[in-house]
Protein backbone atom coordinates (compact mmCIF):
# COMPACT_ATOMS: atom_id res chain seq x y z
CA UNK A 1 0.00 0.00 0.00
CA UNK A 2 1.45 3.34 -1.02
CA UNK A 3 2.04 5.93 1.69
CA UNK A 4 0.07 8.48 -0.32
CA UNK A 5 -3.20 6.70 0.34
CA UNK A 6 -2.56 6.87 4.05
CA UNK A 7 -1.65 10.56 3.86
CA UNK A 8 -4.82 11.35 1.93
CA UNK A 9 -7.00 9.35 4.34
CA UNK A 10 -5.50 11.10 7.35
CA UNK A 11 -5.80 14.52 5.71
CA UNK A 12 -9.46 13.82 5.02
CA UNK A 13 -10.12 12.83 8.63
CA UNK A 14 -8.19 15.89 9.83
CA UNK A 15 -10.18 18.20 7.57
CA UNK A 16 -13.45 16.74 8.81
CA UNK A 17 -12.24 17.59 12.31
CA UNK A 18 -11.41 21.13 11.20
CA UNK A 19 -14.90 21.53 9.71
CA UNK A 20 -16.39 20.38 13.01
CA UNK A 21 -14.34 22.85 15.04
CA UNK A 22 -15.28 25.70 12.71
CA UNK A 23 -18.99 25.00 12.26
CA UNK A 24 -20.39 23.49 15.47
CA UNK A 25 -21.30 25.55 18.52
CA UNK A 26 -21.61 22.80 21.10
CA UNK A 27 -18.37 22.81 23.11
CA UNK A 28 -18.47 19.03 23.57
CA UNK A 29 -18.73 18.39 19.84
CA UNK A 30 -15.86 20.80 19.22
CA UNK A 31 -13.83 18.87 21.76
CA UNK A 32 -14.71 15.58 20.07
CA UNK A 33 -13.57 16.96 16.73
CA UNK A 34 -10.23 17.83 18.30
CA UNK A 35 -9.96 14.19 19.39
CA UNK A 36 -10.71 13.18 15.80
CA UNK A 37 -7.86 15.36 14.54
CA UNK A 38 -5.50 13.85 17.13
CA UNK A 39 -6.43 10.37 15.96
CA UNK A 40 -5.84 11.25 12.31
CA UNK A 41 -2.34 12.41 13.22
CA UNK A 42 -1.76 9.23 15.23
CA UNK A 43 -2.70 7.04 12.27
CA UNK A 44 -0.37 8.98 9.99
CA UNK A 45 2.50 8.60 12.49
CA UNK A 46 2.02 4.84 12.59
CA UNK A 47 1.88 4.67 8.79
CA UNK A 48 5.13 6.65 8.50
CA UNK A 49 6.70 4.41 11.14
CA UNK A 50 5.87 1.32 9.09
CA UNK A 51 7.12 2.99 5.92
CA UNK A 52 10.45 3.75 7.55
CA UNK A 53 10.63 0.29 9.09
CA UNK A 54 9.97 -1.38 5.76
CA UNK A 55 12.81 0.58 4.16
CA UNK A 56 15.18 -0.26 7.04
CA UNK A 57 14.31 -3.96 6.96
CA UNK A 58 15.96 -4.32 3.57
CA UNK A 59 19.41 -3.53 4.92
CA UNK A 60 19.22 -5.14 8.37
CA UNK A 61 17.11 -8.16 9.25
CA UNK A 62 16.09 -7.48 12.85
CA UNK A 63 16.16 -3.73 13.14
CA UNK A 64 13.77 -1.77 15.32
CA UNK A 65 13.95 1.37 13.19
CA UNK A 66 10.71 3.28 13.23
CA UNK A 67 9.70 2.25 16.73
CA UNK A 68 10.05 5.85 17.97
CA UNK A 69 6.95 6.94 16.07
CA UNK A 70 4.85 4.31 17.81
CA UNK A 71 6.20 5.43 21.18
CA UNK A 72 5.22 8.99 20.21
CA UNK A 73 1.71 7.79 19.40
CA UNK A 74 1.56 6.15 22.80
CA UNK A 75 2.57 9.42 24.48
CA UNK A 76 0.06 11.37 22.38
CA UNK A 77 -2.64 9.05 23.69
CA UNK A 78 -1.40 9.59 27.26
CA UNK A 79 -1.48 13.37 26.88
CA UNK A 80 -4.90 13.22 25.17
CA UNK A 81 -6.33 11.28 28.10
CA UNK A 82 -5.04 13.88 30.58
CA UNK A 83 -6.26 16.70 28.35
CA UNK A 84 -9.76 15.23 28.09
CA UNK A 85 -10.13 14.90 31.84
CA UNK A 86 -9.21 18.55 32.45
CA UNK A 87 -11.13 19.81 29.40
CA UNK A 88 -14.34 18.06 30.36
CA UNK A 89 -13.99 19.40 33.90
CA UNK A 90 -13.75 22.89 32.42
CA UNK A 91 -16.82 22.29 30.24
CA UNK A 92 -18.78 21.05 33.27
CA UNK A 93 -17.73 24.15 35.21
CA UNK A 94 -18.77 26.35 32.30
CA UNK A 95 -22.12 24.57 32.12
CA UNK A 96 -22.64 25.14 35.81
CA UNK A 97 -22.00 28.88 35.43
CA UNK A 98 -23.89 29.60 32.21
CA UNK A 99 -26.28 26.62 31.92
CA UNK A 100 -25.21 26.18 28.35
CA UNK A 101 -22.34 24.62 26.43
CA UNK A 102 -22.59 27.15 23.61
CA UNK A 103 -19.10 28.42 22.84
CA UNK A 104 -20.46 31.78 21.73
CA UNK A 105 -21.11 32.59 25.39
CA UNK A 106 -17.39 32.50 25.99
CA UNK A 107 -16.57 35.84 24.42
CA UNK A 108 -16.13 37.81 27.61
CA UNK A 109 -12.44 38.32 26.93
CA UNK A 110 -13.37 40.17 23.76
CA UNK A 111 -13.86 43.62 25.25
CA UNK B 1 -6.62 -6.40 -5.56
CA UNK B 2 -5.53 -8.32 -2.49
CA UNK B 3 -7.45 -8.82 0.74
CA UNK B 4 -5.33 -6.22 2.50
CA UNK B 5 -6.20 -3.60 -0.11
CA UNK B 6 -9.90 -4.37 0.16
CA UNK B 7 -9.70 -4.12 3.95
CA UNK B 8 -7.86 -0.81 3.68
CA UNK B 9 -10.51 0.71 1.43
CA UNK B 10 -13.37 -0.67 3.52
CA UNK B 11 -11.91 0.66 6.77
CA UNK B 12 -11.12 4.01 5.19
CA UNK B 13 -14.63 4.44 3.83
CA UNK B 14 -16.03 3.36 7.20
CA UNK B 15 -13.86 5.88 9.05
CA UNK B 16 -14.68 8.78 6.74
CA UNK B 17 -18.43 8.09 6.69
CA UNK B 18 -18.52 7.79 10.49
CA UNK B 19 -16.48 10.96 10.91
CA UNK B 20 -18.90 12.82 8.66
CA UNK B 21 -21.81 11.49 10.69
CA UNK B 22 -20.16 12.91 13.84
CA UNK B 23 -20.58 16.34 12.25
CA UNK B 24 -24.05 15.81 10.82
CA UNK B 25 -25.73 14.31 13.89
CA UNK B 26 -27.88 16.78 15.79
CA UNK B 27 -27.95 14.72 18.96
CA UNK B 28 -24.61 14.84 20.84
CA UNK B 29 -25.02 11.25 22.02
CA UNK B 30 -25.23 10.06 18.43
CA UNK B 31 -22.08 12.03 17.70
CA UNK B 32 -20.28 10.22 20.51
CA UNK B 33 -21.43 6.83 19.21
CA UNK B 34 -20.29 7.65 15.67
CA UNK B 35 -16.94 8.82 17.01
CA UNK B 36 -16.53 5.47 18.77
CA UNK B 37 -17.06 3.81 15.38
CA UNK B 38 -14.33 6.05 13.91
CA UNK B 39 -11.99 4.89 16.66
CA UNK B 40 -12.79 1.26 15.91
CA UNK B 41 -12.04 1.86 12.23
CA UNK B 42 -8.72 3.46 13.15
CA UNK B 43 -7.96 0.49 15.40
CA UNK B 44 -8.63 -1.74 12.41
CA UNK B 45 -6.08 0.28 10.47
CA UNK B 46 -3.57 -0.25 13.29
CA UNK B 47 -4.14 -3.99 13.14
CA UNK B 48 -3.66 -3.86 9.38
CA UNK B 49 -0.34 -2.10 9.98
CA UNK B 50 0.56 -4.78 12.56
CA UNK B 51 0.64 -2.22 15.38
CA UNK B 52 -1.29 -4.49 17.70
CA UNK B 53 -0.35 -2.77 20.95
CA UNK B 54 -1.59 0.60 19.69
CA UNK B 55 -4.77 -1.01 18.37
CA UNK B 56 -5.61 -2.40 21.78
CA UNK B 57 -4.61 0.80 23.59
CA UNK B 58 -6.71 2.81 21.16
CA UNK B 59 -9.77 0.72 21.90
CA UNK B 60 -9.21 0.65 25.66
CA UNK B 61 -8.21 4.28 26.17
CA UNK B 62 -10.19 6.10 23.48
CA UNK B 63 -13.29 4.02 22.82
CA UNK B 64 -13.36 2.66 26.36
CA UNK B 65 -12.36 5.47 28.68
CA UNK B 66 -12.45 8.82 26.92
CA UNK B 67 -15.70 8.35 25.03
CA UNK B 68 -17.43 6.97 28.13
CA UNK B 69 -16.30 10.14 29.89
CA UNK B 70 -17.87 12.20 27.10
CA UNK B 71 -21.09 10.20 27.37
CA UNK B 72 -21.16 10.71 31.14
CA UNK B 73 -20.76 14.45 30.79
CA UNK B 74 -23.42 14.72 28.07
CA UNK B 75 -25.90 12.68 30.08
CA UNK B 76 -25.04 14.62 33.23
CA UNK B 77 -25.87 17.90 31.52
CA UNK B 78 -29.19 16.74 30.14
CA UNK B 79 -28.86 18.77 26.96
CA UNK B 80 -32.00 18.91 24.89
CA UNK B 81 -31.76 17.57 21.39
CA UNK B 82 -32.55 20.87 19.72
CA UNK B 83 -31.01 23.10 22.35
CA UNK B 84 -27.90 23.76 20.32
CA UNK B 85 -28.35 27.03 18.49
CA UNK B 86 -27.22 26.70 14.92
CA UNK B 87 -24.59 28.91 13.46
CA UNK B 88 -25.58 31.06 10.53
CA UNK B 89 -25.44 29.39 7.17
CA UNK B 90 -22.73 31.78 6.02
CA UNK B 91 -20.47 30.83 8.94
CA UNK B 92 -21.02 27.14 8.25
CA UNK B 93 -20.30 27.58 4.57
CA UNK B 94 -17.14 29.52 5.38
CA UNK B 95 -15.95 26.75 7.66
CA UNK B 96 -16.56 24.06 5.07
CA UNK B 97 -14.89 26.10 2.31
CA UNK B 98 -11.88 26.86 4.51
CA UNK B 99 -11.34 23.24 5.51
CA UNK B 100 -12.00 22.08 1.94
CA UNK B 101 -9.36 24.40 0.53
CA UNK B 102 -6.93 23.23 3.20
CA UNK B 103 -7.60 19.63 2.17
CA UNK B 104 -7.24 20.40 -1.54
CA UNK B 105 -4.01 22.30 -1.01
CA UNK B 106 -2.45 19.56 1.12
CA UNK B 107 -3.50 16.80 -1.28
CA UNK B 108 -2.00 18.76 -4.17
CA UNK B 109 1.27 19.06 -2.22
CA UNK B 110 1.25 15.34 -1.42
CA UNK B 111 0.59 14.45 -5.06
CA UNK B 112 3.50 16.58 -6.25
CA UNK B 113 6.11 15.57 -3.68
CA UNK B 114 8.56 13.31 -5.44
CA UNK B 115 10.29 11.97 -2.30
CA UNK B 116 7.28 9.90 -1.26
CA UNK B 117 6.16 9.01 -4.75
CA UNK B 118 7.07 5.31 -4.63
CA UNK B 119 7.33 4.72 -0.88
CA UNK B 120 5.43 1.67 0.35
CA UNK B 121 3.97 1.04 3.79
CA UNK B 122 4.76 -2.36 5.27
CA UNK B 123 1.41 -4.02 5.95
CA UNK B 124 0.87 -7.05 8.22
CA UNK B 125 4.61 -7.62 8.59
CA UNK B 126 7.32 -6.16 10.78
CA UNK B 127 7.41 -6.72 14.52
CA UNK B 128 7.89 -3.18 15.88
CA UNK B 129 4.23 -2.84 16.76
CA UNK B 130 4.19 -5.81 19.11
CA UNK B 131 4.34 -5.47 22.87
CA UNK B 132 7.82 -6.87 23.37
CA UNK B 133 9.87 -4.40 21.27
CA UNK B 134 7.63 -1.49 22.29
CA UNK B 135 8.00 -2.29 25.99
CA UNK B 136 11.73 -2.66 25.63
CA UNK B 137 12.02 0.75 23.95
CA UNK B 138 9.63 2.35 26.42
CA UNK B 139 11.53 1.19 29.49
CA UNK B 140 15.07 1.77 28.18
CA UNK B 141 15.24 4.77 25.84
CA UNK B 142 12.03 6.48 26.89
CA UNK B 143 11.90 5.75 30.60
CA UNK B 144 12.20 9.42 31.64
CA UNK B 145 9.29 10.65 29.46
CA UNK B 146 7.32 7.69 30.76
CA UNK B 147 7.89 8.76 34.36
CA UNK B 148 7.17 12.39 33.52
CA UNK B 149 3.85 11.36 31.98
CA UNK B 150 2.86 9.86 35.33
CA UNK B 151 3.48 13.27 36.92
CA UNK B 152 1.35 14.79 34.15
CA UNK B 153 -1.46 12.39 35.02
CA UNK B 154 -1.21 13.26 38.68
CA UNK B 155 -1.42 16.98 37.94
CA UNK B 156 -4.31 16.44 35.51
CA UNK B 157 -6.15 14.47 38.18
CA UNK B 158 -5.59 17.18 40.79
CA UNK B 159 -6.61 19.86 38.30
CA UNK B 160 -9.79 18.07 37.29
CA UNK B 161 -10.80 17.55 40.92
CA UNK B 162 -10.10 21.17 41.85
CA UNK B 163 -11.98 22.53 38.83
CA UNK B 164 -14.85 20.15 39.47
CA UNK B 165 -15.16 21.07 43.14
CA UNK B 166 -15.46 24.83 42.61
Amino acid sequence: MSIQYYIILCLTLFSIGVVGVLTRRNAIIVFMCIELMLNAVNLLLVAFSKMYHGAALQSAANTTAGIDAQIFVFFIMVVAAAEVSVGLAIIVMMYRNTHSVDINFLNRLKN
Amino acid sequence: MSTVDILFYLLSAFAIVSATMVLISKNPIHSVLWLILVFFAISGHYILLNAQFLAIVNIIVYAGAIMVLFLFVIMLMNIKKDAEPQKQLLVKLTGVVAAGSLLTLLIAVVKQTTQIQDKQVLLKEGSIGLIHPLGQALFTDYVIPFEISSVLFLSAMVGAVIIGKK
